[in-house]
Protein backbone atom coordinates (compact mmCIF):
# COMPACT_ATOMS: atom_id res chain seq x y z
CA UNK A 1 0.00 0.00 0.00
CA UNK A 2 2.55 2.57 0.48
CA UNK A 3 4.36 1.62 -2.53
CA UNK A 4 1.32 2.11 -4.55
CA UNK A 5 0.53 5.49 -2.65
CA UNK A 6 4.38 6.57 -3.27
CA UNK A 7 3.88 5.57 -6.79
CA UNK A 8 0.68 7.35 -7.43
CA UNK A 9 2.21 10.60 -6.07
CA UNK A 10 4.90 10.03 -8.51
CA UNK A 11 2.31 10.25 -11.52
CA UNK A 12 0.44 12.75 -10.07
CA UNK A 13 3.42 15.62 -10.00
CA UNK A 14 4.09 15.66 -13.46
CA UNK A 15 0.58 15.25 -14.60
CA UNK A 16 -0.70 18.19 -12.82
CA UNK A 17 2.86 20.32 -13.72
CA UNK A 18 1.64 19.80 -17.14
CA UNK A 19 -2.55 20.53 -16.40
CA UNK A 20 -0.64 23.88 -14.97
CA UNK A 21 1.55 24.72 -18.83
CA UNK A 22 -1.47 23.45 -21.08
CA UNK A 23 -3.68 26.12 -18.76
CA UNK A 24 -1.36 28.30 -19.15
CA UNK A 25 -0.68 28.59 -22.88
CA UNK A 26 -3.80 28.02 -23.98
CA UNK A 27 -4.91 31.26 -21.62
CA UNK A 28 -1.69 32.53 -23.20
CA UNK A 29 -3.06 32.06 -26.74
CA UNK A 30 -6.73 33.53 -26.11
CA UNK A 31 -7.75 36.22 -28.15
CA UNK A 32 -7.37 39.51 -26.71
CA UNK A 33 -5.36 40.60 -23.45
CA UNK A 34 -6.81 40.91 -20.23
CA UNK A 35 -7.81 44.64 -20.17
CA UNK A 36 -8.96 44.91 -23.37
CA UNK A 37 -12.55 45.40 -21.63
CA UNK A 38 -11.32 48.65 -19.82
CA UNK A 39 -11.69 51.30 -23.34
CA UNK A 40 -10.77 54.06 -21.20
CA UNK A 41 -7.17 52.79 -20.61
CA UNK A 42 -5.07 55.00 -22.43
CA UNK A 43 -1.93 53.45 -23.78
CA UNK A 44 0.35 54.37 -20.79
CA UNK A 45 -1.84 53.04 -18.51
CA UNK A 46 -1.75 49.92 -20.31
CA UNK A 47 2.31 49.73 -20.56
CA UNK A 48 2.58 50.23 -17.11
CA UNK A 49 -0.21 47.23 -16.39
CA UNK A 50 1.33 45.00 -18.87
CA UNK A 51 4.94 46.17 -16.94
CA UNK A 52 3.19 46.01 -13.32
CA UNK A 53 1.61 42.34 -14.44
CA UNK A 54 5.05 41.32 -16.51
CA UNK A 55 2.78 41.06 -19.30
CA UNK A 56 5.58 42.78 -21.84
CA UNK A 57 7.90 39.69 -20.92
CA UNK A 58 7.96 36.91 -23.32
CA UNK A 59 5.72 33.97 -22.97
CA UNK A 60 8.39 31.60 -22.20
CA UNK A 61 9.96 34.10 -19.69
CA UNK A 62 6.86 34.40 -18.22
CA UNK A 63 6.28 30.90 -17.96
CA UNK A 64 9.35 29.94 -16.12
CA UNK A 65 7.97 33.23 -13.73
CA UNK A 66 4.59 31.60 -13.11
CA UNK A 67 6.10 28.02 -13.13
CA UNK A 68 8.51 29.25 -10.32
CA UNK A 69 6.31 31.42 -8.67
CA UNK A 70 3.81 28.20 -8.54
CA UNK A 71 6.50 26.07 -6.80
CA UNK A 72 6.56 27.87 -4.29
CA UNK A 73 2.80 28.64 -4.01
CA UNK A 74 1.85 31.93 -5.26
CA UNK A 75 -0.86 31.63 -7.85
CA UNK A 76 -0.06 35.62 -8.81
CA UNK A 77 -2.22 38.55 -8.66
CA UNK A 78 -5.71 38.70 -9.69
CA UNK A 79 -6.40 40.88 -12.75
CA UNK A 80 -9.75 41.73 -11.56
CA UNK A 81 -9.28 42.09 -7.90
CA UNK A 82 -6.10 44.77 -7.73
CA UNK A 83 -4.40 43.98 -4.89
CA UNK A 84 -5.87 41.06 -4.01
CA UNK A 85 -3.62 37.44 -5.06
CA UNK A 86 -5.05 34.21 -6.23
CA UNK A 87 -3.30 32.27 -3.51
CA UNK A 88 -5.34 34.70 -0.90
CA UNK A 89 -8.92 34.92 -2.78
CA UNK A 90 -8.56 30.64 -2.61
CA UNK A 91 -8.01 31.18 1.10
CA UNK A 92 -11.12 33.05 1.16
CA UNK A 93 -13.33 30.69 -0.69
CA UNK A 94 -12.35 27.45 0.06
CA UNK A 95 -13.36 27.11 3.72
CA UNK A 96 -16.50 27.63 2.49
CA UNK A 97 -16.91 25.40 -0.37
CA UNK A 98 -15.77 22.56 1.97
CA UNK A 99 -18.28 23.19 4.53
CA UNK A 100 -20.95 23.31 1.65
CA UNK A 101 -19.17 19.98 0.02
CA UNK A 102 -18.56 18.55 3.86
CA UNK A 103 -22.32 18.78 4.60
CA UNK A 104 -23.37 17.66 1.52
CA UNK A 105 -21.44 14.70 1.64
CA UNK A 106 -22.61 14.40 4.79
CA UNK A 107 -26.36 13.99 3.86
CA UNK A 108 -25.48 11.80 0.51
CA UNK A 109 -23.91 8.94 2.63
CA UNK A 110 -25.89 8.93 5.44
CA UNK A 111 -29.27 9.06 3.18
CA UNK A 112 -28.12 7.10 0.03
CA UNK A 113 -26.22 4.21 2.84
CA UNK A 114 -29.72 3.91 4.70
CA UNK A 115 -31.88 3.41 2.11
CA UNK A 116 -29.56 1.70 -0.29
CA UNK A 117 -28.90 -0.76 2.48
CA UNK A 118 -32.12 -0.86 3.60
CA UNK A 119 -33.34 -1.67 -0.28
CA UNK A 120 -30.67 -4.45 -0.32
CA UNK A 121 -32.37 -5.90 2.36
CA UNK A 122 -35.47 -5.63 1.79
CA UNK A 123 -35.65 -6.55 -1.51
CA UNK A 124 -38.24 -6.70 -4.27
CA UNK A 125 -40.83 -4.98 -1.34
CA UNK A 126 -42.11 -1.42 -1.47
CA UNK A 127 -39.04 -0.54 1.38
CA UNK A 128 -36.80 -1.44 -2.22
CA UNK A 129 -39.02 0.49 -4.86
CA UNK A 130 -39.78 3.48 -3.20
CA UNK A 131 -36.24 4.55 -2.40
CA UNK A 132 -34.67 3.73 -5.54
CA UNK A 133 -37.97 5.34 -7.84
CA UNK A 134 -36.93 8.22 -5.38
CA UNK A 135 -32.99 7.98 -6.30
CA UNK A 136 -33.94 7.70 -10.07
CA UNK A 137 -35.46 11.50 -9.10
CA UNK A 138 -32.50 12.31 -7.92
CA UNK A 139 -30.34 11.16 -10.77
CA UNK A 140 -32.65 12.79 -13.24
CA UNK A 141 -33.53 16.05 -11.84
CA UNK A 142 -30.04 18.39 -12.45
CA UNK A 143 -28.67 20.06 -9.29
CA UNK A 144 -29.56 23.63 -11.20
CA UNK A 145 -33.19 22.26 -11.25
CA UNK A 146 -33.61 21.02 -8.14
CA UNK A 147 -32.19 24.61 -6.32
CA UNK A 148 -34.73 26.49 -7.30
CA UNK A 149 -37.51 23.97 -7.33
CA UNK A 150 -36.59 23.57 -3.06
CA UNK A 151 -36.16 27.57 -3.14
CA UNK A 152 -39.66 27.66 -4.55
CA UNK A 153 -41.18 25.08 -2.10
CA UNK A 154 -39.41 26.32 1.17
CA UNK A 155 -38.60 29.47 0.67
CA UNK A 156 -41.02 31.33 -1.25
CA UNK A 157 -44.29 29.30 -0.74
CA UNK A 158 -43.92 27.94 2.54
CA UNK A 159 -41.67 30.26 3.39
CA UNK A 160 -39.93 28.38 6.07
CA UNK A 161 -36.35 28.59 5.20
CA UNK A 162 -33.71 31.55 3.69
CA UNK A 163 -33.43 31.55 -0.21
CA UNK A 164 -30.06 32.59 -0.02
CA UNK A 165 -26.53 33.48 1.94
CA UNK A 166 -24.66 31.18 3.63
CA UNK A 167 -24.05 31.50 7.41
CA UNK A 168 -26.02 34.96 7.70
CA UNK A 169 -29.18 34.28 8.74
CA UNK A 170 -30.53 30.60 10.98
CA UNK A 171 -31.20 27.71 8.38
CA UNK A 172 -29.40 29.23 5.36
CA UNK A 173 -27.38 26.56 4.82
CA UNK A 174 -29.74 23.55 4.51
CA UNK A 175 -30.87 24.15 1.28
CA UNK A 176 -27.80 24.15 -0.14
CA UNK A 177 -26.04 21.32 1.47
CA UNK A 178 -29.57 19.43 0.35
CA UNK A 179 -29.49 20.69 -3.15
CA UNK A 180 -25.61 19.67 -3.09
CA UNK A 181 -26.07 16.24 -1.50
CA UNK A 182 -29.37 14.99 -3.10
CA UNK A 183 -28.13 13.63 -6.23
CA UNK A 184 -24.97 11.96 -4.74
CA UNK A 185 -27.70 10.42 -2.16
CA UNK A 186 -29.11 8.99 -5.24
CA UNK A 187 -25.91 7.89 -6.78
CA UNK A 188 -24.72 6.19 -3.25
CA UNK A 189 -28.25 4.51 -2.63
CA UNK A 190 -28.02 2.53 -6.02
CA UNK A 191 -24.24 2.07 -5.64
CA UNK A 192 -24.95 0.61 -1.86
CA UNK A 193 -27.97 -1.75 -3.03
CA UNK A 194 -26.00 -3.03 -5.86
CA UNK A 195 -22.97 -3.58 -3.72
CA UNK A 196 -25.05 -4.90 -0.74
CA UNK A 197 -26.82 -7.41 -3.06
CA UNK A 198 -23.69 -9.15 -4.53
CA UNK A 199 -22.20 -9.68 -1.17
CA UNK A 200 -25.42 -10.69 0.78
CA UNK A 201 -25.48 -13.64 -1.62
CA UNK A 202 -22.10 -14.66 -0.82
CA UNK A 203 -20.58 -17.91 1.47
CA UNK A 204 -19.27 -15.90 4.42
CA UNK A 205 -22.89 -14.53 4.64
CA UNK A 206 -23.99 -17.72 4.46
CA UNK A 207 -21.33 -18.86 7.35
CA UNK A 208 -22.30 -15.51 9.74
CA UNK A 209 -25.81 -16.41 9.88
CA UNK A 210 -25.08 -20.62 10.47
CA UNK A 211 -23.40 -19.71 13.50
CA UNK A 212 -26.03 -17.48 14.61
CA UNK A 213 -25.05 -14.11 14.55
CA UNK A 214 -27.72 -11.77 15.02
CA UNK A 215 -28.74 -10.24 11.74
CA UNK A 216 -27.83 -7.01 12.79
CA UNK A 217 -24.32 -8.34 13.40
CA UNK A 218 -24.12 -10.00 10.11
CA UNK A 219 -25.30 -6.69 7.91
CA UNK A 220 -23.22 -4.33 9.66
CA UNK A 221 -20.17 -6.09 10.36
CA UNK A 222 -19.68 -8.48 7.62
CA UNK A 223 -21.98 -7.78 4.90
CA UNK A 224 -21.38 -3.93 4.65
CA UNK A 225 -17.81 -3.83 4.79
CA UNK A 226 -17.85 -5.92 1.64
CA UNK A 227 -20.68 -3.65 0.23
CA UNK A 228 -19.77 -0.78 0.11
CA UNK A 229 -16.64 -0.95 -1.80
CA UNK A 230 -18.11 0.45 -4.64
CA UNK A 231 -19.46 3.48 -2.67
CA UNK A 232 -16.15 4.01 -1.24
CA UNK A 233 -14.75 4.48 -4.85
CA UNK A 234 -16.89 6.50 -6.15
CA UNK A 235 -16.49 9.30 -3.40
CA UNK A 236 -13.01 10.26 -5.37
CA UNK A 237 -14.96 11.12 -8.43
CA UNK A 238 -17.74 12.44 -6.46
CA UNK A 239 -15.43 15.35 -5.34
CA UNK A 240 -15.12 16.43 -9.05
CA UNK A 241 -18.87 16.01 -9.57
CA UNK A 242 -19.26 18.14 -6.39
CA UNK A 243 -16.89 20.43 -7.85
CA UNK A 244 -19.18 21.13 -10.88
CA UNK A 245 -22.29 20.88 -8.64
CA UNK A 246 -21.09 23.79 -6.22
CA UNK A 247 -20.72 25.86 -9.25
CA UNK A 248 -24.11 25.87 -8.98
CA UNK A 249 -25.10 25.94 -6.26
CA UNK A 250 -22.77 28.61 -5.03
CA UNK A 251 -24.29 30.56 -8.22
CA UNK A 252 -27.89 30.11 -6.66
CA UNK A 253 -27.84 30.71 -3.11
CA UNK A 254 -25.58 33.54 -3.74
CA UNK A 255 -22.32 31.39 -1.49
CA UNK A 256 -19.00 33.07 -1.60
CA UNK A 257 -17.17 30.03 -1.89
CA UNK A 258 -14.60 29.12 -4.30
CA UNK A 259 -17.07 27.78 -7.42
CA UNK A 260 -18.62 31.27 -7.39
CA UNK A 261 -15.43 33.05 -7.78
CA UNK A 262 -14.27 30.38 -10.33
CA UNK A 263 -17.76 31.24 -12.39
CA UNK A 264 -17.07 34.76 -12.34
CA UNK A 265 -13.77 34.54 -13.11
CA UNK A 266 -14.44 32.88 -16.46
CA UNK A 267 -16.88 35.77 -17.14
CA UNK A 268 -14.64 38.65 -16.27
CA UNK A 269 -11.95 36.53 -17.98
CA UNK A 270 -9.65 36.76 -15.23
CA UNK A 271 -6.75 35.01 -16.59
CA UNK A 272 -5.04 34.56 -13.64
CA UNK A 273 -7.57 33.67 -11.43
CA UNK A 274 -8.91 31.19 -14.08
CA UNK A 275 -5.66 29.71 -13.98
CA UNK A 276 -4.91 29.36 -10.36
CA UNK A 277 -8.07 27.95 -9.30
CA UNK A 278 -7.91 25.30 -12.05
CA UNK A 279 -4.14 24.06 -11.05
CA UNK A 280 -5.47 24.13 -7.76
CA UNK A 281 -8.80 21.68 -8.36
CA UNK A 282 -6.93 19.38 -10.12
CA UNK A 283 -4.40 19.33 -7.25
CA UNK A 284 -7.36 18.61 -5.37
CA UNK A 285 -9.09 16.29 -7.43
CA UNK A 286 -6.18 14.29 -8.10
CA UNK A 287 -5.60 13.97 -4.12
CA UNK A 288 -9.15 12.72 -3.65
CA UNK A 289 -8.89 10.36 -5.89
CA UNK A 290 -5.87 8.85 -4.92
CA UNK A 291 -7.18 8.56 -1.00
CA UNK A 292 -10.77 7.19 -2.26
CA UNK A 293 -8.46 4.49 -4.29
CA UNK A 294 -6.52 4.20 -1.27
CA UNK A 295 -9.73 3.47 1.39
CA UNK A 296 -10.88 1.09 -1.59
CA UNK A 297 -7.97 -1.19 -1.40
CA UNK A 298 -8.02 -0.73 1.90
CA UNK A 299 -11.30 -2.31 2.84
CA UNK A 300 -10.92 -4.95 0.34
CA UNK A 301 -9.09 -7.95 2.34
CA UNK A 302 -8.41 -9.49 -1.12
CA UNK A 303 -5.98 -6.70 -1.90
CA UNK A 304 -5.11 -5.54 1.10
CA UNK A 305 -3.31 -8.63 2.05
CA UNK A 306 -2.03 -8.87 -1.39
CA UNK A 307 0.37 -5.33 -0.98
CA UNK B 1 -24.04 -9.84 -36.77
CA UNK B 2 -25.28 -12.54 -34.36
CA UNK B 3 -28.85 -12.70 -35.12
CA UNK B 4 -29.89 -14.15 -32.31
CA UNK B 5 -28.72 -11.79 -29.73
CA UNK B 6 -30.52 -9.07 -31.40
CA UNK B 7 -33.70 -11.28 -31.53
CA UNK B 8 -33.38 -12.13 -28.28
CA UNK B 9 -32.34 -9.07 -26.81
CA UNK B 10 -35.02 -7.07 -28.79
CA UNK B 11 -37.71 -9.69 -27.04
CA UNK B 12 -36.77 -8.99 -23.83
CA UNK B 13 -36.42 -5.03 -23.71
CA UNK B 14 -39.96 -5.17 -25.96
CA UNK B 15 -40.93 -7.28 -22.08
CA UNK B 16 -39.68 -4.06 -20.10
CA UNK B 17 -42.35 -2.07 -19.68
CA UNK B 18 -40.45 0.87 -18.20
CA UNK B 19 -38.02 0.91 -20.86
CA UNK B 20 -40.09 0.29 -23.72
CA UNK B 21 -42.27 3.59 -22.63
CA UNK B 22 -39.07 5.46 -21.95
CA UNK B 23 -38.19 4.61 -26.06
CA UNK B 24 -41.76 6.07 -26.39
CA UNK B 25 -41.34 9.22 -25.08
CA UNK B 26 -38.19 9.22 -27.01
CA UNK B 27 -39.11 9.02 -30.38
CA UNK B 28 -42.13 10.95 -30.03
CA UNK B 29 -39.71 13.84 -28.37
CA UNK B 30 -37.64 13.11 -31.92
CA UNK B 31 -40.44 13.76 -33.38
CA UNK B 32 -41.71 16.72 -31.99
CA UNK B 33 -37.91 18.02 -32.23
CA UNK B 34 -37.91 17.75 -35.43
CA UNK B 35 -41.23 18.69 -36.93
CA UNK B 36 -40.62 22.08 -34.25
CA UNK B 37 -40.99 24.72 -37.26
CA UNK B 38 -44.48 22.84 -38.35
CA UNK B 39 -46.17 21.98 -34.88
CA UNK B 40 -44.77 25.04 -32.91
CA UNK B 41 -47.91 27.04 -32.28
CA UNK B 42 -45.41 30.76 -32.85
CA UNK B 43 -41.75 30.83 -34.06
CA UNK B 44 -39.43 31.03 -30.95
CA UNK B 45 -38.23 34.73 -31.40
CA UNK B 46 -42.07 35.80 -31.60
CA UNK B 47 -42.61 38.58 -28.98
CA UNK B 48 -45.68 39.98 -28.07
CA UNK B 49 -44.49 42.50 -25.46
CA UNK B 50 -48.00 43.97 -24.91
CA UNK B 51 -48.45 40.37 -23.28
CA UNK B 52 -45.83 40.07 -21.17
CA UNK B 53 -45.21 36.84 -18.68
CA UNK B 54 -48.67 35.74 -19.05
CA UNK B 55 -50.07 32.26 -17.28
CA UNK B 56 -50.71 28.77 -19.46
CA UNK B 57 -54.21 29.98 -21.61
CA UNK B 58 -55.92 28.77 -24.81
CA UNK B 59 -53.32 30.70 -26.51
CA UNK B 60 -50.33 29.85 -24.90
CA UNK B 61 -51.05 26.47 -23.52
CA UNK B 62 -47.76 26.57 -21.29
CA UNK B 63 -47.90 30.78 -20.61
CA UNK B 64 -45.96 33.27 -22.43
CA UNK B 65 -42.50 34.68 -20.99
CA UNK B 66 -41.53 38.00 -19.79
CA UNK B 67 -41.08 39.42 -23.62
CA UNK B 68 -44.08 37.53 -24.66
CA UNK B 69 -42.77 34.14 -26.08
CA UNK B 70 -44.83 31.04 -26.30
CA UNK B 71 -43.16 28.71 -23.75
CA UNK B 72 -44.57 25.63 -25.78
CA UNK B 73 -42.74 26.96 -28.70
CA UNK B 74 -39.53 27.86 -26.83
CA UNK B 75 -39.35 24.25 -25.19
CA UNK B 76 -39.81 22.88 -28.85
CA UNK B 77 -37.60 24.62 -30.26
CA UNK B 78 -35.35 23.87 -27.60
CA UNK B 79 -36.04 20.20 -27.77
CA UNK B 80 -34.06 20.57 -30.81
CA UNK B 81 -30.87 21.91 -29.83
CA UNK B 82 -30.75 19.75 -26.60
CA UNK B 83 -31.39 16.76 -28.29
CA UNK B 84 -28.57 17.89 -31.11
CA UNK B 85 -26.09 18.70 -28.32
CA UNK B 86 -27.06 15.02 -26.52
CA UNK B 87 -26.43 13.36 -29.85
CA UNK B 88 -23.74 15.05 -31.90
CA UNK B 89 -21.32 15.34 -28.38
CA UNK B 90 -22.21 11.59 -27.92
CA UNK B 91 -21.29 10.06 -31.44
CA UNK B 92 -17.69 12.42 -30.88
CA UNK B 93 -17.19 10.59 -27.83
CA UNK B 94 -18.47 7.38 -29.10
CA UNK B 95 -15.91 7.60 -32.18
CA UNK B 96 -13.21 8.85 -30.36
CA UNK B 97 -13.54 6.46 -27.75
CA UNK B 98 -14.21 3.55 -29.76
CA UNK B 99 -11.27 3.98 -32.02
CA UNK B 100 -9.44 4.34 -28.87
CA UNK B 101 -10.25 1.43 -27.17
CA UNK B 102 -9.94 -1.33 -30.32
CA UNK B 103 -6.63 0.13 -31.25
CA UNK B 104 -5.53 -0.11 -27.36
CA UNK B 105 -7.03 -3.63 -26.84
CA UNK B 106 -6.25 -5.13 -30.26
CA UNK B 107 -2.45 -4.18 -30.06
CA UNK B 108 -1.44 -4.39 -26.52
CA UNK B 109 1.34 -4.64 -24.95
CA UNK B 110 2.82 -1.57 -24.53
CA UNK B 111 0.93 0.62 -26.79
CA UNK B 112 -2.38 -0.43 -24.64
CA UNK B 113 -0.39 0.12 -21.49
CA UNK B 114 0.40 3.61 -22.22
CA UNK B 115 -2.81 4.54 -24.38
CA UNK B 116 -4.77 3.00 -20.99
CA UNK B 117 -2.43 5.21 -18.68
CA UNK B 118 -3.73 8.07 -20.62
CA UNK B 119 -6.94 7.53 -19.69
CA UNK B 120 -6.32 6.97 -16.02
CA UNK B 121 -4.63 9.89 -15.88
CA UNK B 122 -7.42 12.32 -18.07
CA UNK B 123 -9.96 10.63 -15.79
CA UNK B 124 -8.70 12.10 -12.70
CA UNK B 125 -8.47 15.75 -13.86
CA UNK B 126 -11.72 17.95 -13.72
CA UNK B 127 -13.09 18.16 -17.24
CA UNK B 128 -15.65 20.49 -16.49
CA UNK B 129 -13.24 23.31 -15.93
CA UNK B 130 -11.70 22.23 -18.97
CA UNK B 131 -14.43 22.89 -20.53
CA UNK B 132 -15.60 26.26 -19.37
CA UNK B 133 -11.64 27.58 -20.12
CA UNK B 134 -12.36 26.11 -23.56
CA UNK B 135 -15.83 28.26 -23.67
CA UNK B 136 -14.12 31.44 -22.13
CA UNK B 137 -11.30 31.40 -24.55
CA UNK B 138 -12.53 30.53 -27.55
CA UNK B 139 -15.97 31.85 -27.23
CA UNK B 140 -19.54 29.80 -26.57
CA UNK B 141 -19.76 28.34 -29.91
CA UNK B 142 -22.02 25.05 -30.40
CA UNK B 143 -19.74 23.47 -32.39
CA UNK B 144 -17.13 24.00 -29.96
CA UNK B 145 -19.60 22.62 -27.14
CA UNK B 146 -20.00 19.58 -29.34
CA UNK B 147 -16.36 19.03 -29.48
CA UNK B 148 -15.47 19.71 -25.85
CA UNK B 149 -18.38 17.75 -24.56
CA UNK B 150 -17.35 14.95 -26.47
CA UNK B 151 -13.60 15.35 -25.84
CA UNK B 152 -14.24 14.36 -21.76
CA UNK B 153 -17.27 12.12 -22.16
CA UNK B 154 -14.90 9.53 -24.75
CA UNK B 155 -13.16 7.93 -21.48
CA UNK B 156 -15.06 5.34 -20.01
CA UNK B 157 -16.17 4.35 -23.76
CA UNK B 158 -12.43 3.15 -24.26
CA UNK B 159 -11.97 1.16 -21.29
CA UNK B 160 -15.66 -0.67 -21.38
CA UNK B 161 -14.83 -1.02 -25.38
CA UNK B 162 -10.67 -1.99 -24.75
CA UNK B 163 -11.72 -5.00 -21.94
CA UNK B 164 -14.48 -6.25 -24.62
CA UNK B 165 -11.76 -6.43 -27.44
CA UNK B 166 -9.58 -7.98 -24.84
CA UNK B 167 -12.20 -10.39 -24.16
CA UNK B 168 -12.38 -11.43 -28.45
CA UNK B 169 -8.56 -11.47 -29.51
CA UNK B 170 -7.84 -14.59 -28.63
CA UNK B 171 -10.75 -16.09 -29.14
CA UNK B 172 -10.84 -18.70 -32.81
CA UNK B 173 -12.49 -16.76 -35.51
CA UNK B 174 -10.37 -13.55 -34.82
CA UNK B 175 -7.49 -15.65 -34.89
CA UNK B 176 -8.47 -17.21 -38.34
CA UNK B 177 -9.11 -13.95 -40.10
CA UNK B 178 -5.69 -13.26 -39.04
CA UNK B 179 -3.79 -16.50 -39.64
CA UNK B 180 -5.95 -15.70 -43.25
CA UNK B 181 -4.14 -12.03 -43.57
CA UNK B 182 -7.26 -10.25 -42.77
CA UNK B 183 -6.21 -6.05 -42.94
CA UNK B 184 -6.00 -4.55 -39.37
CA UNK B 185 -8.19 -2.10 -40.24
CA UNK B 186 -10.96 -4.89 -41.95
CA UNK B 187 -10.86 -6.73 -38.30
CA UNK B 188 -11.78 -3.38 -36.42
CA UNK B 189 -14.70 -3.25 -38.94
CA UNK B 190 -15.77 -6.71 -39.81
CA UNK B 191 -14.38 -8.91 -37.03
CA UNK B 192 -14.37 -6.78 -33.84
CA UNK B 193 -16.69 -3.94 -34.17
CA UNK B 194 -19.87 -5.93 -34.95
CA UNK B 195 -19.50 -8.10 -31.89
CA UNK B 196 -18.90 -5.30 -28.74
CA UNK B 197 -22.27 -3.15 -30.54
CA UNK B 198 -23.97 -4.13 -27.42
CA UNK B 199 -22.48 -2.60 -24.99
CA UNK B 200 -21.35 0.31 -27.26
CA UNK B 201 -25.26 0.88 -28.01
CA UNK B 202 -25.84 0.27 -24.54
CA UNK B 203 -23.49 2.84 -23.01
CA UNK B 204 -23.95 5.34 -25.79
CA UNK B 205 -28.02 5.45 -24.73
CA UNK B 206 -26.16 5.79 -21.32
CA UNK B 207 -24.34 9.04 -22.32
CA UNK B 208 -26.50 10.89 -23.70
CA UNK B 209 -28.45 11.77 -20.98
CA UNK B 210 -24.95 12.66 -19.18
CA UNK B 211 -24.32 15.49 -22.45
CA UNK B 212 -27.78 16.82 -21.88
CA UNK B 213 -27.28 17.51 -18.30
CA UNK B 214 -23.95 19.16 -19.09
CA UNK B 215 -25.18 21.18 -21.92
CA UNK B 216 -27.79 22.39 -19.17
CA UNK B 217 -25.50 22.64 -16.65
CA UNK B 218 -23.23 25.09 -18.82
CA UNK B 219 -25.97 26.97 -20.36
CA UNK B 220 -27.64 27.56 -16.51
CA UNK B 221 -24.23 29.19 -15.71
CA UNK B 222 -24.70 31.32 -19.04
CA UNK B 223 -21.52 29.66 -20.39
CA UNK B 224 -23.07 27.59 -23.04
CA UNK B 225 -25.78 27.97 -25.30
CA UNK B 226 -26.46 31.69 -25.88
CA UNK B 227 -29.28 34.03 -26.76
CA UNK B 228 -31.60 33.83 -29.36
CA UNK B 229 -30.85 30.33 -29.35
CA UNK B 230 -32.26 28.18 -26.13
CA UNK B 231 -31.97 25.11 -25.12
CA UNK B 232 -33.44 23.59 -22.09
CA UNK B 233 -30.32 24.71 -19.96
CA UNK B 234 -31.15 28.16 -21.10
CA UNK B 235 -34.74 27.97 -20.52
CA UNK B 236 -34.77 26.92 -17.19
CA UNK B 237 -31.97 29.43 -16.56
CA UNK B 238 -34.45 32.23 -17.86
CA UNK B 239 -37.36 30.26 -15.33
CA UNK B 240 -34.95 30.40 -12.51
CA UNK B 241 -34.86 34.40 -12.61
CA UNK B 242 -38.20 34.85 -13.09
CA UNK B 243 -39.82 31.90 -10.60
CA UNK B 244 -41.01 33.89 -7.79
CA UNK B 245 -43.54 36.05 -9.80
CA UNK B 246 -44.21 33.15 -12.65
CA UNK B 247 -43.17 29.63 -11.86
CA UNK B 248 -44.52 28.00 -14.71
CA UNK B 249 -41.64 29.75 -16.39
CA UNK B 250 -39.66 27.66 -14.59
CA UNK B 251 -41.93 24.45 -13.83
CA UNK B 252 -42.63 23.18 -17.66
CA UNK B 253 -39.08 23.17 -19.10
CA UNK B 254 -37.79 21.56 -15.96
CA UNK B 255 -40.71 19.13 -15.92
CA UNK B 256 -39.70 18.18 -19.75
CA UNK B 257 -36.17 18.11 -19.25
CA UNK B 258 -36.19 15.67 -15.75
CA UNK B 259 -38.73 13.69 -18.32
CA UNK B 260 -36.27 13.19 -21.37
CA UNK B 261 -33.40 12.29 -18.96
CA UNK B 262 -35.99 9.42 -17.04
CA UNK B 263 -37.00 8.29 -20.57
CA UNK B 264 -33.16 8.10 -21.58
CA UNK B 265 -32.23 6.10 -18.17
CA UNK B 266 -35.35 3.74 -18.72
CA UNK B 267 -34.28 3.05 -22.02
CA UNK B 268 -30.76 2.90 -21.23
CA UNK B 269 -30.92 0.18 -18.33
CA UNK B 270 -33.71 -1.72 -20.33
CA UNK B 271 -31.22 -2.22 -23.20
CA UNK B 272 -28.50 -3.05 -20.90
CA UNK B 273 -30.47 -6.14 -19.45
CA UNK B 274 -31.77 -6.96 -22.32
CA UNK B 275 -28.74 -7.16 -24.18
CA UNK B 276 -26.90 -8.72 -20.77
CA UNK B 277 -29.29 -10.36 -18.59
CA UNK B 278 -26.25 -11.73 -16.63
CA UNK B 279 -25.44 -8.04 -15.13
CA UNK B 280 -28.82 -7.36 -14.70
CA UNK B 281 -29.95 -7.95 -10.88
CA UNK B 282 -33.81 -8.49 -11.42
Amino acid sequence: MVAIFFRRILVAIPVLLAVASITFFLIKIAPGGPFDADKAVSPQVLKNLNEAYNLDASNWEQYIDYMSNLLRGDLGPSFRFPGRSVTEMIATGLPVTFELAFYAILIALVMGIFSGVLAALKRNTFLDFIPMAVAMIGICVPTFLMGPLLVLIFGINLEILPVSGWGQLPGDKILPSLTLGFAYAAYIARLSRGGMLEVLNQDFIRTARAKGLTERMVVVKHAMQGGLIPVVSFLGPAIAGLLAGSFVVETIFQIPGLGRFYVEAAFNRDYTMILGTTIFFSAMIVFFNLMSDLAALWLNPRSRDAS
Amino acid sequence: MNNSLWSDALYRLSRNRAAMFGGFLLILLIICAALAPWIAPYSYSYQNLSLGASPPSADHLLGTDVLGRDLLSRILYGARISLLVGFVATGVALVIGVSWGIIAGYIGGRVDSIMMRIVDILYGLPFIIFIILLMVIFGRNLWLLFGAIGAVEWLTMARIVRGQVIGLKNQEFVMAAKAMGVSNLSMFRRHLLPNILGPIAVYATLTIPQVMLLEGFLSFLGLGIQPPMSSWGTLIKDGVESMEEFSWLLIYPGITFTITLFALNFFGDGLRDALDPKTSDN
